[in-house]
């Protein structure tokens, strides 16, 4: 019968324009006639942004990194003692790749990064020496990764990296046998991140301290805190670092003297712990007050409450804001060029002012530029993916 | 008949276990601690001071203070005019990077945040990738690389690049054109003023009329109100001369130059804070529930409504604190003017205090200087906070 209806066929292909290639651009680029208009302006400028990128890279000479390549890392450090830094890498990247085998994570994607940041490193045209040290620091990644998968040593592991900031430490500074090299003569990446692991290590628990006596139930207490502070929160950390070269030996009794990089270190110190101060503050507030009178009940005293119970939970939910503090701080190490110290920004001015390369200014910052981005990006991805593992906002 | 017990204070506690008394006593060790620490401190500075020369006193303000300033707002003269006046002139020139850069940022961000959340796949990633590379770079990297590879390169003056309507770009600066005020600037000033009066009655009275294009767009036309009577007075006085910039030689004449130094402070710090405002912008729409905008549109009100009335007001109740700190960062990390010689408060008080000596005085002045500035942003956008807040029962 004509008027039998047909059994139900397939559904029919979405149409081609809405689908694939064509139905991507049309969604995303082209939904509406001043989208249409915005994606061909976007396109210029992209086409613009690019084109002078391209013009950068075929004209650049990038040999003023190359020969420079020992000051931009290590600075005036001894060019006979540079193996020490070379072996403290390598250690660092046999932790590294042991923590990939063990902890997977977080340490998976700092592997990842390392290896490829080495690998890379040894492809391009520095010195053959420099060369065969990136490769022989990858080789430790790898041997590391090796020891880590057999043993699944776990305990060893966190020993070890407690261990390690102390003995590369002792490397770098030199005691007993080893000559010393002082701080002074660090310089470039090295003090960069000497600068940053050191203030993100003495600010965190002083800010933590500062947090706690803040919401103490001691007046005097409680107001020294708040007074700490929010004076050194209202000022630019550059006065604070101005101060500590300049007063630190003055406070300071009749013939000690400090070196600058310590000075350095310390106004990091002071400055950073105000704002970890904040941040915990708003941790602590997050956490409600059965929690501390459960702890009570149970019959710890005051101390073990604030230790076991309430700091953890405080300090798991202000990973994300504590770890931009500490991106800032890392960024803001370049503020002791201003104060004359041979970091990473004051190295590129110097190696741009350089009668042989002048006027290559542009590769310069661009390379120290993509240091520091690589460094910051790395720490807040990993924030993000140390987030998720412990499941903050979740629980 | 049996005796009450013993009222709680007369209980044998031995004071050293009286909670109440060990509350005294641990504030009382703490003030001494910190007091020792401070005469220690306080000792070893003077005796310090007193090598270098010079005791604790804040008389070296007045004398003259003999060095030049590349920028001043203000006449100065470094022959006869006194190390505070030049303090003075630091602060001005402080705020007005300050000022402008608060508004250029908060337009950029906002533009940029918008832009993140653009349905235009192009449009969002280019905000992202802009996000992304301003903010993990270091603040003093950027503005070097405005500086000596952006402004410094730029043309000669003689071979400036020419922007129609009078501007000029060169490596010495931007030069814009200007007004020169006349006598009868005063005057119009007064009558510009009578015209935000005269603006904000036609605001409340047109708040009676239930036109909705009338009521919608009240602002508007207040706005217009204003601009009618500002405009009419300008033709009937002639309150000012413009002056147009114009190659003279080796520098312009004529119109209001930026110097490049104030032009590379100023786009650094917008573009460096305007990527961490557009983040807040961001966080901020997301943060204003779905449901919200979907029942705003149900009841009838129109897209702009819904901004107006319903978007807007509870984003801003998450944007203000972040931003509030924006600013402030701001106005702190003005202070890197000095990586490129812009003669803010903190590169003057710098020039102070190495000509002096009196390096505490100096840095506590320019302590109390920026707390000023901070405590002035911050009880600025407390205000504007209160006024978006939460009303709770």
């Amino acid at each position: 019968m004509a008027t039998q209806t047909q059994p139900r066929s397939e559904p029919l292909p979405p149409p081609v324009t809405e689908i694939g290639v064509i139905g991507w651009l049309r969604k995303n680029l082209f939904s509406t006639w001043y989208n249409a208009l915005l994606t061909l302006i976007a396109l210029y400028v992209v086409y613009a942004i690019v084109s002078g990128i391209w013009n950068l890279v075929t004209t650049a000479d990038w040999d003023v990194i190359t020969a420079n390549i020992r000051l931009f890392m290590v600075g005036p450090y001894p060019a006979d003692q540079t193996w020490r830094v070379q072996t403290s890498v390598a250690i660092f990247a046999f932790l590294v790749g042991a923590s990939w085998a063990i902890w997977q994570g977080v340490a998976r994607s700092a592997a990842i990064l390392l290896g490829a940041v080495l690998l890379t490193s040894a492809v391009l045209p520095f010195a053959a020496g420099e060369r065969v040290w990136f490769l022989a620091s990858f080789a430790m990644l790898a041997a590391g990764f090796a020891v880590g998968h057999f043993t699944q040593a776990r305990r060893v592991l966190v020993w070890a990296w407690l261990l390690s900031l102390p003995v590369i430490g002792i490397l770098l500074y030199g005691v007993g046998g080893i000559p010393r090299v002082q701080t002074d003569q660090w310089g470039g990446l090295l003090l960069t991140l000497t600068l940053a692991i050191v203030g993100i290590a003495a600010s965190f628990p002083l800010g933590v301290l500062l947090a706690v006596g803040r919401q103490s139930t001691y007046p005097v207490i409680r107001g020294f805190c708040i007074g700490y502070i929010e004076l050194i929160r209202g000022v630019p950390l550059i006065t604070v670092l101005f101060m500590m070269q300049i007063m630190l030996p003055l406070f300071l009794p009749e013939g000690m003297t400090v070196e600058r990089a310590v000075r350095a270190m310390v106004g990091f110190t002071i400055f950073t712990a105000a704002y970890v101060a904040e941040i915990v503050r708003g941790g602590l507030q997050a956490i409600p007050r059965g929690q501390s009178e459960a702890a009570r009940a149970l019959g710890l005293n005051g101390p073990l409450t604030l230790l076991l119970i309430i700091l953890p939970q405080a300090l798991r939910a202000t990973i994300p804001a504590m770890v931009g503090q500490f991106i800032s701080l890392f960024k803001d190490t370049s503020l002791v060029a201003i104060v004359g110290l041979l970091d990473l920004a004051r190295i590129a001015n110097a190696a741009a002012n350089q009668p042989e390369f002048l006027g290559h200014l542009t590769e310069v910052y661009v390379f120290i530029a993509a240091i520091y981005f690589v460094f910051a990006y790395a720490m807040s991805y990993g924030s993000r993916r140390l987030e998720k593992t412990l499941g903050v906002g979740e629980r | 008949m049996a005796s009450p017990p013993p009222p709680l204070s007369q209980s044998s506690v031995p004071f050293y276990r009286d909670v109440r008394v060990l509350r005294v006593l641990v504030q009382i060790a703490f003030v001494a601690l910190v007091l020792l620490v401070g005469w220690f401190l306080w000792n070893n500075v003077v005796r310090g001071m007193a090598r270098i020369g010079g005791a604790f006193s804040f008389a070296f303000l007045e004398n003259a203070a003999s060095f030049a300033l590349s920028e001043t707002s203000l006449p100065y003269d470094p022959a006869t005019d006194s190390y505070l006046y030049a303090f003075f002139i630091g602060v001005l020139n402080t705020l007005r990077v300050v000022i402008v850069g608060i508004i250029l940022a908060t337009l950029l961000g906002l533009v940029a945040g918008i832009a993140r959340l653009s349905s235009n796949w192009l449009i969002a990633k280019i905000a992202q990738v802009y996000v992304e590379i301003f903010r993990n770079t270091p603040l003093l990297i950027q503005l070097f690389f405005w500086y000596f590879v952006g402004i410094l390169k730029l043309p000669r003056v003689r071979d400036s690049i020419e922007i129609p309507g009078g501007i000029y770009l060169s490596n010495r600066g931007l030069a814009v054109p200007w007004f020169t005020p006349n006598e009868t600037f005063t005057a119009w000033l007064v009558i510009a003023g009578a015209g935000i009066l005269a603006a904000f009655g036609v605001y409340k009275l047109l708040g009676r009329v239930e036109k909705p294009f009338i009521y919608e767009w009240r602002g508007g036309w207040a706005f217009l109100v204003w601009l009618a009577i500002a405009l009419a007075a300008a033709v009937a006085l002639q309150p000012f001369t413009p002056s147009v910039p114009e190659i003279r030689g080796f520098n312009f004449g004529g119109g209001v130059t930026l110097s490049p130094e104030y032009a590379a402070l100023l786009l650094g710090l917008v573009v460096y804070t305007g990527a961490f405002i557009a983040e807040i912008v961001r966080a901020g729409i997301q943060a204003v529930p779905r449901g919200m905008v979907e029942a705003a549109r149900a009841l009838g009100l129109s897209y702009i409504q819904t901004l107006r009335l319903v978007v807007i007001p509870l984003a801003l109740r998450v944007i203000i604190p972040p931003l509030t700190n924006q600013y402030l960062n701001l106005s702190k990390n003005s202070s890197l003017a000095i990586a490129v010689g812009y003669a803010d408060l903190f590169y003057v008080s710098n020039t102070i205090f190495n000509q002096t000596g009196q390096t505490l005085q100096v840095i506590l002045m320019i302590m109390v200087a920026y707390l000023i500035i901070s405590l002035i942003i911050s009880t600025a956008m407390n205000g504007l906070n209160a006024r978006f807040k939460l009303v709770e029962r």
